[in-house]
């Protein structure tokens, strides 16, 4: 089994590399790479993105074939795709981080910055906070409700359809933290950076 | 609900953790990396290294230890001293660093935090103000490791790096520094009001209840300290315990 983490210049990815390393060793052979050959013939992709929504799509489309790759990877051929945090918020049709811009359209939503009512909550939300599972994903096999995970962000996913939420969390009000449609998963929060228990998802999606 | 968090932090020299006094008299506390597995195995729930050489020289040794203990912790790590340039900021974090702190070059020139934030995201961009009191109610920022005067308000800097995109202020009061007095409570409020992104809390931890205070009455996010957990006073599992019993959310 091939898992393909996107390297796409988005940012710091150290961290997904350093855990997926960690939870991949002696099962899975694990690809850091941008190289849309490799990208099509992988079994299982990670999506990281740090940095604006608006930086992370510009950089994905500055690779030349990349998007399309992913397309053909994610919903074409429905194979198994993880994107973490901006890499979870590109599935939606549209951001608005720095500037209105065009996501991959994969899940149908926005991106919107969390309304901090009135500087009563303070962003970027950043720190452990416990989710709330809000249908059985793959990824939470083992996974209690309520488990603490890492967050760092400023921006919400909004999809349209609910049914695609698989967990949120209480910051100013319940936003979305996880998704599941389909072969397509999701996570606002930072498994790879969530201890043990956000290797244990990085370890569930690895075994799917 | 979100966590207040607790980081056990690290002054590294030459290699090793140091803790001084008021920043200077400092004293060995052990292997950086070691200790970075033993805190995060602990509970810590972020993990900052400061490097308090910082020369030139030494870039190379922290750059090490960073990369050694990011294969080990799976919580965040925070890296700080010397962050001059850019080229700086990408070598700690392909090392592993998940945010840098900035010091003396986000005084020296705040479009560095303005250029580093747009480059990497705010959300690894730590500014630390150090801080010392003047007057009543009046804090004044310091640099170079607290050597430097800079007659610059601490609020209202604090108030122009919000504005230049840092992610998060770590504030130390170098009044209060490794002296076990507790934090400034009047400078950590005099910050967490004037401005809305998360507040770290820095300087003067010596008991729990000090952590209490920062939260309480200071307003802080995280909570810092160094020394209290270094030398086997408390751990983190009962620092995390106290808070709890006194109704401040922790990651349990």
């Amino acid at each position: 089994m091939n898992v393909t983490i996107v390297d796409y210049q988005s940012g710091n990815i150290s961290s997904v590399i350093n855990s997926f390393t960690e939870v991949a060793r002696g099962k899975v052979n694990l690809e850091v790479t941008s190289d849309v050959k490799k990208i099509k013939s992988s079994d299982k992709i990670v999506l990281p993105g740090q940095g604006s929504f608006k930086s992370c799509v510009d950089s994905l489309n500055n690779i030349s074939g990349l998007v399309d790759a992913l397309k053909e990877f994610a919903i074409t051929k429905k194979k198994p795709l993880l994107g973490i945090c901006v890499g979870l918020q590109m599935f939606a049709d549209v951001g608005y981080e720095e500037a209105e811009t065009k996501g991959l359209g994969w899940i149908s939503g926005k991106v919107s910055k969390i309304n901090n009512q009135k500087g009563k909550f303070k962003l970027p939300h950043i720190g452990w906070n416990e989710i709330e599972i809000q249908k059985e994903s793959k990824i939470f096999k083992d996974i209690k409700n309520k488990s603490h995970m890492y967050f760092v962000h400023s921006y919400e996913f909004i999809p349209e359809d609910k049914s695609v939420i698989s967990a949120t969390t209480d910051y100013s009000s319940k936003i979305v933290c996880s998704v599941e449609k389909e072969n397509l998963f999701g996570t606002q929060f930072h498994p790879e950076k969530s201890d043990k228990i956000g290797l244990k998802i990085i370890d569930n999606f690895v075994k799917l | 609900m979100l966590k207040n968090r607790i980081i056990p932090c690290l002054d590294v020299k030459n290699g090793r953790v140091v803790k001084g006094i008021n920043f200077v008299e400092l004293k060995d506390a052990g292997d950086p990396v070691e200790q970075a597995k033993i805190y995060s195995d602990g509970g810590a729930d972020e993990i900052c290294f400061l490097d308090i050489t910082a020369s030139n020289e030494n870039r190379d040794t922290i750059i090490d230890i960073v990369r050694k203990s990011a294969k080990e912790c799976f919580v965040p790590l925070t890296v700080g001293g010397g962050v001059r340039t850019i080229q700086n900021i990408t070598d700690l974090l392909l090392a592993g660093a998940d945010k840098v702190s900035i010091n003396t070059a986000a005084v020296k020139n705040v479009d560095f935090v303005k250029e580093a934030s747009k480059k990497f995201g705010s959300q690894c961009i730590v500014v630390a103000i150090d801080a010392k009191k003047i007057s009543d109610k009046k804090w004044e920022v310091f640099t170079h490791g607290g050597r430097n005067q800079t007659g610059i308000d601490a609020v209202e800097f604090a108030k122009q790096i919000e504005t230049n995109g840092a992610g998060e202020i770590l504030l130390t009061s170098m009044d209060r520094d490794g002296t076990k007095s507790g934090y400034d409570i009047d400078l950590l409020k005099a910050i967490t009001e004037s401005t809305n992104i998360p507040v770290i809390a820095s300087g003067g931890v010596g008991n729990l209840d000090h952590l209490v205070d920062g939260v309480k009455l200071g307003k802080a996010s995280a909570l810092l300290a160094a020394s209290i957990f270094h030398y086997g006073k408390y751990s983190i599992k009962e620092a995390k315990e106290y808070l709890d019993s006194k109704g401040i959310p922790v990651r349990s």
